[in-house]
């Protein structure tokens, strides 16, 4: 019924390149895993192998890596979720005029690079005596991940029904327990998924890291280093792990997304 | 200040002032400010600070400059790597905008509902997949050795591999690829809430496709097509590994420099004065594109 | 127990805008007492004074004969019924209703057996586990008024609950507020825009306009007297008639209009001279010349409505652009045919009509 026009092909052909060109290599780095070659490529193939998951698995390297990652993550979440909270509801709470100056000054840490975020923080501590390190890598990281749980609870905010904190105040409840018992409930999916951005934020931060690290090692800067020295395939094993867990987690995190924006639309 | 009082009380309206207080000023304003301040200093060891040697001065910004000439047409190699970062940057923010135009328009208006929300998901997914794996795929397939010369060796388009990751080319290349889809997605975004009707009255009153993309479409979009562009260029500027892993010693980037005088040369002053003078592009070229295209930071922080 | 709600010379302002100004009243322990006005006339100002979300700027308001300066919401005797009821989503309607008590710190089987004695008195004894969503508009309602009795108010504060509901179920809700107003003996303050649920609930009335009380009382007073051209035409219908007043006798006016002297008792002290209106209601119009022969008016037809119980007459307006003439005419069986365009005299008794000095009216 419907007759492609040679515009129509133009574009699907455009389609096609494009999410090849976006996908392709992300399959290249997943075969190269299974390389037996001792640099990942996949041309030559040299057999298949997966002996690069047991050296990755054997790897203390990685693992300290890993745990650092999570240290940092989890103290992440555990700074900026509650100041998100508090900042949002700091701005919806703050009169129209004085708001857009405390927006914009909020949301400035998201245009500033991460590498600039990394070496004020530094200097900034350094002059107090604090050295590098993974809490400097808290601090610094959590300086722009906190705008993200803030902008992630104010948009929930934004649609709070106010009569609700009045009716639980005029029905005796004290300022601290109408936060706890109507706003918190109210906020919770937003800060769980601030929760969960903000660890994921800093999972795989590295610019800020960079500066901020110390001599330490997260599993991010890990993989750069492995990448420029002392490259194997063991690299494109991790890689593929974190691949299919991101993929897993994205998907999750949309579904999650789509069904509380479906009961948004129906309430 | 009473409103809040009123609304939450004397606990919760300290706890929220004193955690912004603490974040925006401890974590965000007094940091920069202090890397500023820092910037004016030369350098010294511990003990020679507050002595005699330590003034302020611009050394650290002038030395940006220095060696520039203009009648020889010789140029600094810090200075170089400043403005192949401005020109890379912007480049990658070019190319990205033109790639992901078409995308976003056929996701956002063109593409049923049930293929569109394929390829959202198929954007999603490399999305949300961390820069450094992006770019070390591309790591594996520029290599000398790699898929792309042997797959344009195979076809017979080269007769030779060609060095893909010396020289910019493969740190453009790169960067379009690991930051495209900050592009796409604030594109997708602004394109979406577009009346269609609109699109379907200009065709009515006769007009050609590139004039309903011009005319209707890219008016509509220019806030995404700003945030856009600000996500790119910033991430671009700013991006240290895409450089360290793609480029070669004689295409450093910015960021590559400032990391040197950080912590190969221990020259903090130096480095934070480069850093400012990063932030500075990075801050005027944001503002250079909210007053083309006329969006408020409202409009770019979503 | 109830208390009495006193406010004294209360005014409230918002910037340069006053929405209370310089109100005092009393409202009597146990009386069913409603705002009635227009949107914007303050009406809401007040109730948000009372249940203690707002400070006035100026003057004292005391429930009980206690200054409530400075008393946070969260402890004043009242309880406050919103607009769109505030019902809260995560709870379940026992939580709701319970809510209160468990503020206040009371075992929750004590809670849950007050919430299930509530739910038999709002006759919803199996929706204790339900959610908010799962009732229909008029439950909903009555769950709010559940809720807000759980805590033993000694004021119930009302904000236009029903104006959400429909018609039929508005005219429930009324006769079930009122009957549960009785049976608690609580204070009631109503806030509405609505002349047909004030004047049917309450003891008494306050008709406001920008930010003044117009008058206090009775219904029927409220109807029937009117204090200013604001009441008289914002609660129910009236024809009015403007111009000079001619002479006063006995309590009875001649006001000189463009169709000719009229007649009607005189509202205060007014002066011949004195720039007047003259207001009858639709259904206090009789057809034909009256025995009184000054209070006709002959007009043309401009059209007719039949309601069933009623037929409402319109006549052509005396002065060109003002309001056609309203007569409202019982169905007895004995109402003519009437012509579009046919003259038609129409009369009312002066004791069944009102002057008041010139003033503003009420908007359509």
């Amino acid at each position: 019924m419907n007759r492609l026009t040679g515009a129509d092909v133009l574009m699907r052909v455009y389609l096609g390149i494009f999410f090849f060109y976006l996908l392709a290599p992300l399959a290249v780095m997943a075969f190269a895993t299974f390389n037996t070659s001792r640099f990942p490529t996949v041309t030559p193939w040299l057999g298949t192998t997966t002996q690069w998951f047991v050296a990755l698995w054997n790897d203390r390297q990685m693992w300290q890596g890993l745990r650092s990652s999570f240290i940092v993550g989890a103290a992440v979440i555990a700074v900026s979720v509650p100041i998100g909270v508090a900042a949002a509801m700091l701005l919806d709470g703050v009169h129209k005029r004085a708001r857009s100056l405390l927006y914009a000054v909020m949301v400035s840490p998201l245009l500033t690079p991460g590498v600039i975020i990394g070496i004020s923080t530094l200097v900034f501590w350094d002059r107090l005596g604090v050295k590098g390190g993974l809490h400097l890598a808290v601090i610094g990281q959590s300086s722009f991940i906190i705008a993200y749980v803030m902008l992630m609870v104010s948009a929930r905010l934004q649609r709070f029904d106010r009569t609700l904190e009045e009716a639980a105040l005029d029905l005796g409840a004290s300022h601290t327990q109408v936060f706890r018992k109507i706003l918190f409930p109210y906020l919770r999916p937003a800060i769980l998924a601030g929760a969960v951005l903000a660890f994921f934020q800093s999972f795989e931060n590295y610019n800020t890291t960079l500066f901020t690290r110390g001599t330490e090692t997260t599993l991010t800067v890990y993989i750069a280093s492995k990448v420029r020295t002392g490259l194997t395939p063991a690299v494109n094993a991790l890689a593929l792990i974190l691949i299919v867990v991101t993929i897993l987690f994205a998907v999750g995190y949309e579904i999650l997304r789509r069904r509380q924006k479906a009961k948004v639309a129906a309430a | 200040m009473s409103d809040l009082l009123r609304r939450y009380g004397w606990p919760i309206t300290l706890f929220m002032i004193g955690t912004a207080a603490i974040w925006l000023v401890v974590m965000v304003v007094l940091p920069a400010l202090v890397m500023v301040e820092y910037s004016f200093h030369p350098n010294l060891p511990v003990t020679k600070r507050g002595g005699p040697e330590d003034y302020y001065t611009i050394a650290n910004y002038a030395a940006l400059f220095r060696g520039v000439d203009l009648a020889t047409w010789t140029f600094p190699n810090d200075f170089k790597v400043f403005v192949r970062t401005i020109w890379g940057a912007s480049l990658v923010t070019l190319v990205s905008l033109v790639v992901c135009y078409p995308i976003a328009w056929h996701v956002a208006k063109v593409a049923p509902p049930r293929r569109a929300a394929l390829m959202i998901l198929l954007l999603i997914i490399p999305f949300w997949i961390n820069e450094i794996l992006r770019t070390f795929a591309w790591y594996i397939i520029l290599a000398y050795q790699g898929p792309l010369n042997a797959v344009l060796l195979g076809v017979g388009i080269l007769e030779k591999p060609v060095r893909w990751l010396s020289g910019s080319g493969g740190v453009i290349i790169g960067m379009t690829y690991a930051f495209l889809l900050f592009m796409m997605f604030p594109l997708i975004n602004a394109i979406e809430t577009l009346d269609t009707n609109q699109v379907e009255a200009a065709r009515d009153l006769g007009a050609p496709t590139w004039q309903i993309h011009r005319r209707i479409v890219i008016p509509h979009a220019k806030p995404g097509i700003a945030v856009g562009c600000i996500m790119v260029f910033v991430l671009a500027a700013s991006s240290y590994i895409v450089p360290a892993l793609l480029g070669s010693p004689g295409t450093r980037w910015f960021t590559e420099t400032i990391y040197v005088w950080f912590f190969e040369g221990q020259d903090w002053p130096r480095g934070s004065a480069y850093a400012f003078i990063l932030l500075t592009l990075c801050v005027g070229f944001i503002m250079l594109v909210m007053r083309v295209f006329r969006v408020g930071l409202a409009d770019i922080a979503k | 127990m109830s208390r009495d709600v006193k406010l004294d010379r209360v005014t409230m302002r918002f910037g340069d805008f006053t929405a209370v100004d310089d109100v005092s009243l009393d409202i009597r322990a146990g009386e069913f007492f409603s705002f009635l006005g227009p949107s914007g006339c303050g009406k809401t100002t007040i109730l948000r004074m009372i249940s203690g979300f707002m400070e006035p700027s100026a003057g004292r308001i005391l429930i009980g004969g206690e200054n409530m300066a400075g008393i946070g919401p969260n402890r004043r005797p009242t309880a406050l019924i919103f607009q769109n009821l505030a019902l809260f989503p995560m709870m379940t309607v026992a939580d709701n209703i319970a809510f209160g008590l468990e503020m206040r710190g009371v075992d929750r089987s004590v809670r849950r057996k007050r919430a299930m004695e509530l739910l038999e008195l709002i006759a919803l004894p199996d929706s204790a586990d339900k959610r908010i969503e799962q009732l229909s508009g008029g439950q909903k309602q009555r769950v709010a008024i559940a809720r807000a009795l759980a805590v033993e108010p000694q004021v119930m504060l009302l904000d236009e609950p029903l104006s959400a509901l429909d018609l039929k179920l508005r005219q429930h809700m009324r006769t079930e507020l009122r009957a549960i107003q009785r049976r608690t003996g609580l204070t009631f303050i109503y806030i509405t825009h609505d002349q047909g649920e004030a004047l049917t609930m309450s003891d008494r009335v306050g008709v406001m306009s920008r930010g003044r009380i117009d008058q206090v009382g009775l219904s029927h007073a409220i109807y029937d007297e009117p204090a200013t051209p604001f009441v008289a035409t914002f609660v129910g219908e009236n024809n009015v008639f403007a111009g000079r007043l001619a002479a006063v006798s006995g309590g009875v006016g001649t006001v000189e209009t463009p169709t000719g002297p009229l007649r009607a008792r005189v509202a205060g002290d007014l002066a011949p001279g004195a720039s007047v209106l003259l207001f009858v209601r639709p259904e206090r119009m009789r057809l034909g010349a009256g025995a009184d022969g000054p209070n006709t008016v002959t007009r043309p037809v401009s059209h007719v409505d039949f309601e069933g119980n009623f037929v409402n007459v319109a006549l052509e307006p005396i002065v060109e652009g003002g309001r056609p003439m309203l007569v409202q005419l019982s169905n007895d069986g004995r109402i003519p045919a009437f012509d579009r365009g046919a003259a038609v005299a129409v009369s009312f008794d002066p004791a069944h009509a009102r002057i008041l000095a010139a003033g503003e009216m009420a908007k359509e």
